[in-house]
Formats: C-alpha cells, sequence, structure tokens
C-alpha cells in the first residue's frame, strides 16, 4: 500500500496538538522507522495513516484515495487491509492464544466464520505457525493472563502477521522486550515486509534499532517531521537536535544511553556499530 | 477508632428507631400482649403441635418430589431466560447502541427490577395462567432487571481498547464485541447469573403462592386445608433444595472460573 | 527466529473443545427436561382467555385511580406497611441481640480459665445456633403464611413473620460483627473476674455498635420491601391491598399502589443510606 500525507495535522481532544503540518510519502513495500522523543506524535501519526482516527487538517490518501471519505463498507475492507501492532497489545486477559492470534484475519471472515471460529478455532495450523515465527509457537493453548508483558507483545506482532496485511504499521512493537528478542523481532516485521513486498511505517522508541533495520529514518518532534533521511545521512547532532539540547542522551533498547558529544560538527556516523 | 471510644450517632439512630417502632405498634392497634396469653396462646402451641411429624406417605413424598424438581426447573429456566434477556438490555444500557437506546434500556430494566418477584408472579397467573410457567415468567421478568443492571455495570467497565483494536482492523461491529470484549466480561456475567440462582431458588420455593407452581403451591394449598403435616413436609423439602442448588451453584461458579475461551 | 516452515507438523487439536462440548450438552441435558417440567408453553400466552384478561386488566391501568376517598385507603396502607415493617424489625432486634451474645465465643467465659457451668456451654451453643438456622431457612413469606393461618389475617402476622426471620439473619450477622472485632477487650474483662454482661457492654458494644446498627437499618429497607410481599399472603398493609385490587381486575388501583410502593421504596432507601452514611 501506498500512503501520502500533505500538511496534516491532528488536534486532539483537551486542545492538544498532537501533529502539526507533516507531509510524508510512502511508497509501497518501503520500509520506514520514526523516531522521537516522548509526546513527539508517533503514536498520533501511526493512529492516523491507519485510518483509525481521523486528521483535523491536510490530506491523507491511502493508494490514492482518502479513507474518510469511502463509504463504511469500504472503509472496512480498507482497515482490514492493514495490519496494526500496538504499543500496549489489546488482548483480554482471559483469552487463548490461538483465539486472539485469529482474530487478526476477523475483517476478512465476517460474521459468520468468526463465530464458527469461537465455537472451534477455524485454522490452529495458521495461528500455530505464525506464533512460531515468534517463539511462541508453544504456548498456543495459553490464556493471555499467563503471558508477559514482552510476550504479549509478541503476540500482538504474530496477531499481525497472521492477517497478512499490505500496510504494516508498528508503535512501538518492542518496547517491552530485552535487546536480543526486540532486535530478533524487529527484524522478522522487516523480513515479512520483505517477504511479501508490503510497506511497513514502524515508530521505535530505540534508535539503535531503528537505524540497524531500516532504510529510511523518520525524526518527528512536537508533531512535525524532522528529518526523513537514511541511516547513513542520520548524524549526531541531528539526533542531538531530535532528543533536545537538554539532553545529550539518545535513547537505545538496551537502556543505556549513548551520550553524543558536544563539539562541532561530527561526520555523519550511524549510531550502531 | 480508639476502643470505647464514644460515637453518638449510633445511638440517636437506635433512640430514634425504638421511638418509631413504639409509634408502630401503636398506629397498628394489635395487642400483641393478648396475642401470647390465654386462648390466644393456646391455640397458636395448638397450631404448632399439629406440624409434628412430618408427613412422610410414600404417596405425598413423591408428590413433594415431583413439586421440587418442578420448582428447581422454575428456578433454572427463570434465571437462565433473565441471563439471555438482562445481557440483550444491558449493551444499550450501557450505550453500546448509541446514547439514544441508553435511557430507555435503563428504565426498562429499573421498572422489571422494581416490581417484586411475587406482584409479577401475580400478573403471570393472569397472563399465562396457573401454574409453573407464570412462576419463569415471572422470575426471568424481574431477575433480568437485576442481572441487566449488574452487567450493564460490568459493560462499562470493561476496557474497551481491545474491541477498539479489532474495528480499527476492519472487524464488524457485532464479531469485535465478540472477542474483544465477551472474554472480559463472560465470567463476571456467569457469576451473577449463578449467585442470582441461589437466591431464585428460595423464591421460586414461593411464588406458588398466588398460584405459580411448584412447592410454593403445593403448600399454600395444604395450609388452606390446615393439613399442617403436609406443610411440615414441604417446608423441609423447600430447605433441602435451597442447600442443594447452594452447593450446586458454588460448585459450578468454582469449576468455570478455571476455564477461558 | 525459525522462517515458516512448510513441513511443519499437522496443526495441533483444540485441548479445550471437549471440554467446551461436554458443557453444551451438559446445558442441554439439564434445560430440556425444565423446560417440560416447568411447562413452559409459549402459547398459552397467546390463548384468548388469557389475552381477554390481560387485556381487561391493562385497560383499566391507566387512568390511574386518584379519588380521594382510595388515595387515603392507598396511605394508610403504606402506613401500615411501614408500621410493620418497622415493629417489627424492633422485635427482630430485640430477638435477634440476646441470640447473637448467647452464641458469641468470644463471650465465653469457659474460654477464658475454668468456669462453674463451663460444660454449659456447647450445649447451649448449638440448639440456638440450630435455631437461628431455622429461622432464616425458612423464607419469610412462609412465615407469614404461617402466621396468618395460626393469628388470622392482618399485619399481626407480618410483625411476628418478620420477626421471626429477620432475628434469624440479624443473629448471624450480629454474632459475626462480634467475632470479627477485637475480642481483646472483652477477654480482658473476663479475665479480671467480670461477667459476660460487663464484657459485652464495655469490651465489645462500642466497637460494634456503628456497624450493627448500620446493617439494620440496612435490613430496615429490605423489610419494608418484604412486608408489601407478605401482604400478598394477607399479612396487611399494601400488599393484601394490591391483592384484593388484583382479584377484582382493578387495574388502575393495581397502577396506584405499585407507584405507592416504589415512592416507599424510594424514600426509604433514601432515608436508609442517608443514616448509613452518617454512621460511617
Amino acid at each position: 500500500m501506498e500512503l501520502s500525507v500533505d500538511a496534516l495535522g491532528l488536534v486532539l481532544p483537551g486542545d492538544r496538538r498532537a501533529l502539526a503540518g507533516v507531509t510524508l510519502a510512502v511508497a509501497r513495500g518501503e520500509r520506514v522507522a520514526v523516531i522521537g522523543p516522548s509526546g513527539a506524535g508517533k503514536t498520533s501519526l501511526l493512529r492516523v495513516l491507519g485510518a483509525a482516527v481521523r486528521p483535523t487538517a491536510g490530506r491523507l490518501a491511502i493508494d490514492g484515495a482518502d479513507p474518510w471519505s469511502l463509504e463504511r463498507g469500504a472503509l472496512r475492507r480498507l482497515r482490514s487491509r492493514i495490519g496494526m501492532v500496538h504499543q500496549a497489545p489489546p488482548l483480554p486477559p482471559r483469552q487463548r492464544l490461538v483465539t486472539a492470534v485469529l482474530a487478526g484475519r476477523l475483517g476478512a471472515w465476517g460474521l459468520w466464520k468468526g463465530l464458527a471460529s469461537l465455537a472451534y478455532p477455524a485454522d490452529i495450523g495458521g495461528a500455530q505457525a505464525a506464533l512460531a515465527r515468534l517463539d511462541l509457537a508453544d504456548r498456543l493453548f495459553d490464556r493471555c493472563d499467563h503471558l508477559s508483558g514482552g510476550q504479549l507483545q509478541r503476540v500482538g506482532v504474530a496477531r499481525v502477521l497472521y492477517q497478512r496485511p499490505g500496510l504494516i504499521l508498528a508503535d512501538e512493537p518492542v518496547s517491552a522486550l530485552d535487546p536480543q528478542l526486540a532486535d530478533q523481532t524487529v527484524g522478522e516485521l522487516n523480513r515479512e515486509a520483505q517477504a511479501r513486498a508490503v510497506t511497513l511505517v514502524a515508530s521505535l522508541h530505540a534508535v539503535d534499532l531503528a537505524l540497524r533495520w531500516f532504510p529510511r529514518i523518520v525524526g518527528l518532534r512536537d508533531g512535525a517531521v524532522a528529518f526523513d533521511a537514511p541511516p547513513a545521512r542520520v548524524s549526531d547532532r541531528m539526533l542531538r537536535d531530535l532528543y533536545g539540547a537538554e539532553s545529550p542522551v539518545v535513547p537505545t533498547q538496551d537502556n543505556r544511553p549513548v551520550e553524543l558529544p558536544e563539539r562541532g560538527p561530527r561526520a555523519a556516523q550511524p549510531l550502531c556499530r | 477508632m480508639r476502643p470505647g471510644a464514644f460515637v453518638a450517632a449510633p445511638w440517636l439512630v437506635l433512640g430514634g428507631f425504638a421511638l418509631a417502632a413504639a409509634a408502630s405498634v401503636a398506629y397498628l392497634g394489635v395487642d400483641f400482649v393478648a396475642l401470647f396469653t390465654g386462648d390466644s396462646a393456646r391455640q397458636m402451641a395448638a397450631f404448632a403441635r399439629g406440624f409434628y411429624p412430618p408427613e412422610a406417605t410414600p404417596a405425598f413424598l413423591a408428590r413433594v418430589a415431583h413439586g421440587a424438581v418442578e420448582t428447581l426447573a422454575i428456578s433454572a429456566l427463570g434465571t437462565a431466560a433473565a441471563a439471555a434477556a438482562g445481557a440483550a438490555l444491558a449493551l444499550p444500557a450501557a450505550g453500546r447502541w448509541g446514547a439514544l437506546l441508553k435511557p430507555p434500556a435503563r428504565l426498562a430494566l429499573n421498572v422489571l427490577r422494581a416490581i417484586p418477584e411475587l406482584v409479577w408472579a401475580a400478573f403471570m397467573v393472569l397472563a399465562a395462567g396457573l401454574g409453573p410457567f407464570a412462576g419463569s415468567l415471572a422470575l426471568a421478568l424481574h431477575t433480568s432487571g437485576v442481572l441487566g443492571r449488574l452487567f450493564a455495570e460490568t459493560l462499562e467497565n470493561a476496557p474497551r481498547a481491545p474491541t477498539q483494536a479489532l474495528r480499527d482492523a476492519g472487524s464488524g461491529a457485532t464479531v469485535a464485541f465478540l472477542y474483544g470484549t465477551l472474554p472480559a466480561v463472560a465470567p463476571q456475567f456467569v457469576s451473577y447469573a449463578l449467585y442470582r440462582w441461589e437466591y431464585n431458588i428460595r423464591m421460586a420455593a414461593v411464588l406458588g403462592f398466588v398460584g405459580a407452581g411448584g412447592l410454593g403451591q403445593m403448600l399454600y394449598v395444604s395450609l388452606s386445608v390446615f393439613k399442617t403435616q403436609e406443610a411440615a413436609t414441604l417446608i423441609v423439602a423447600m430447605i433441602a433444595i435451597v442447600a442443594v442448588v447452594d452447593v450446586l451453584s458454588a460448585w459450578l461458579r468454582r469449576m468455570l472460573g478455571r476455564s477461558g475461551a | 527466529m525459525r522462517a515458516d516452515t512448510a513441513t511443519a507438523l499437522p496443526a495441533p487439536r483444540d485441548p479445550a473443545a471437549a471440554r467446551r462440548i461436554g458443557l453444551a450438552v451438559a446445558l442441554v441435558v439439564v434445560l430440556w427436561p425444565a423446560f417440560e417440567l416447568a411447562e413452559f408453553r409459549p402459547a398459552k400466552l397467546l390463548d384468548p382467555a388469557n389475552l381477554d384478561i390481560v387485556g381487561r386488566f391493562l385497560g383499566t391501568f391507566f387512568p390511574l385511580a386518584l379519588d380521594a376517598e382510595f388515595l387515603a385507603l392507598v396511605a394508610r396502607s403504606a402506613l401500615e406497611t411501614l408500621a410493620l415493617a418497622t415493629a417489627g424489625m424492633a422485635a427482630a432486634m430485640a430477638l435477634a441481640l440476646p441470640l447473637a451474645l448467647l452464641v458469641a465465643e468470644s463471650l465465653s467465659v469457659s474460654r477464658v480459665g475454668p468456669a462453674r457451668r463451663a460444660w454449659l456451654g456447647p450445649w447451649l451453643r448449638a440448639p440456638v445456633r440450630f435455631a437461628l438456622i431455622l429461622m432464616r431457612s425458612i423464607p419469610e413469606i412462609v412465615w407469614a403464611l404461617l402466621f396468618v393461618r395460626a393469628v388470622g389475617l392482618g399485619p399481626a402476622a407480618g410483625v411476628l413473620a418478620i420477626a421471626i426471620s429477620y432475628a434469624g439473619m440479624l443473629g448471624k450477622v450480629y454474632f459475626e460483627i462480634f467475632e470479627a472485632g477485637d475480642t481483646r477487650p472483652a477477654r480482658a474483662i473476663l479475665e479480671a473476674g467480670g461477667g459476660r454482661v460487663s464484657a459485652f457492654c464495655y469490651g465489645i458494644l462500642p466497637v460494634a455498635v456503628p456497624e450493627l446498627v448500620s446493617y439494620s437499618v440496612y435490613r430496615w429497607e429490605c423489610a419494608i420491601r418484604a412486608s408489601v410481599v407478605m401482604g400478598f399472603v394477607g399479612a396487611g398493609g399494601l400488599g393484601q391491598q394490591m391483592e384484593l385490587s388484583m382479584r377484582m381486575l382493578a387495574g388502575g388501583e393495581v397502577a396506584t399502589m405499585l407507584t405507592a410502593f416504589l415512592l416507599l421504596i424510594m424514600l426509604a432507601d433514601a432515608v436508609s443510606a442517608a443514616l448509613r452514611r452518617a454512621l460511617a
């Protein structure tokens, strides 16, 4: 799916300006990482791109059409082709993993197949395969409340993988994972996007992960795009400006923030080694 | 609170209550002293003695057993129907079907709840004739108000995120509810329904007083013709099925508490 | 992470399926005969004779019967219900308190040390507990019917029914409140040689009273509801009048009395809530 936003603005209830004048175009099959400090508007941007929240200003086009001008049936069909990985997995505690993962295709299945699947899961093999990619196949019939936060995040990713969407939007999908698992999970998302040539837009808190896996980095700050460049062109100075002059440290997955040198324009050096 | 500290409020309430009670007795004009002395007392004693020994002929016991099972059926059916109707009404009452339907749904639930089961039973005897069907209907109507309100509260407190996430992924409203909200609220619903069954069996036993079948109807008839020994057996049977349902309900709640979807 | 393997093992079966089917079957097995036993025949609702009665009854629902004479009757009946609930509760409390005292082990002199009549203790406690259980296991409306047969129609039967059945309920709760509180002050008094009554008055009562009164106020509200229901079997008050009106299919009168009942309940609810807030 290709995305295009122009002068996008979003004001949340309570008059908080989440996005202000974001202009961005993502081609089909592109993989983009969105980084920025907390409150920069990363979640809001992803929710707008996923047609979950209506922008208050500017234009949004998904595959060339404004989703909010579509009639209800067409909008539903569009949404069923967009997969969203939430930072806090929206999984009912008593639900079993198999049901939670299969719920990814409810948009395509409709009412009757969805009902039947509640009585007996319709595609156990498919759910198992999706969980296997996240190393959770052995927990297939366990309940969600028997899993840790990190494991639940991976279940959320498995659900989106099972959905096989044309656009994957991942909102801090690995925030609760340790560095090795986080790396594997982000890698899995990237492999999925490349294998099926689908678009992937992921917001990440850890800059090192973003720089390592994604060929395009968008820096967001105070609801606007600060920079939009490949990792090789993202300099320490750009990162420092992004995360605020008061804080010379930049977040990474292993929580050992890397301090940026204060002096002079340095040669563009990727953060990961 | 310091033990021994003197708080005035409870004593004031008690004092007020004692005054109210005295006024009540005066208003009722019942001579309680006369009731418990002399002739009246002898009559009551004779009446009480008439209950022992309880009637135990096999023929009667068979009828009691049938009445007990009928009462159980009334309570089970009434509660089950109420759970379904209550759940159906709870959706609009919790605002899931829009703000417009919320007030009438809540009003309906309140009306159903406010009218006591026995009054409903008297109505239902008019509408459906004497017998256990009226009893089940009465229980179903009243209890759906009670359960519907409890269910609506549970729904309102349920997290919206799971259902919303599914709808954002293109799911229809109904399946999104079934996959997103139902797993969170279903155990609570079932628990409420089972708790209510424990109360409803006591109710089902007495709805027969207005003709709604079961042990209650048999007891009313027996007492009307002063067959106190039969009455004694029937009262024992009532206590017994209440105990049975208490145990069953607790066991079911324990069993279902361990499962998931 | 393993790649998507096409040579994976066949998908496992759902282990919870057997249980779910079993539960569904059990439900059907239980509810199906219930339909039969409860003579569940929805068609009866559409039977012309019944529809006629219901029609006549509902038809007279509006307008509500609002003539002065009838309203006076309703007011008297509502007051009668209130009076009978209050008097019944007072009797229940007066009965429950000593019974709860008797069974409260926290006031057991024999537990503190050897006492002359220590062996009496359990012998006394068991029958009292049994009596309390009996009093509350028999539904209050059954008590009402029994008393109507024993002392005749009217509020006396209602007062007695509430007194007995609520004494059973209150007795249990009072006992639990006594046991749950801090029993050390009471035991200290007993150890110092004081009698049970002083131990109670100075050791347990001060702390227990607010909770006792609060629960009793809540129960009073229930008693009002119960009084109306008891009236249906002849124990006086609004209930008895409602039953008479229903037998005559006088819908308007029933509607007025139902409204009065609802107002009475709301009033009692408000008073009860206010009192309990003041006690908290």
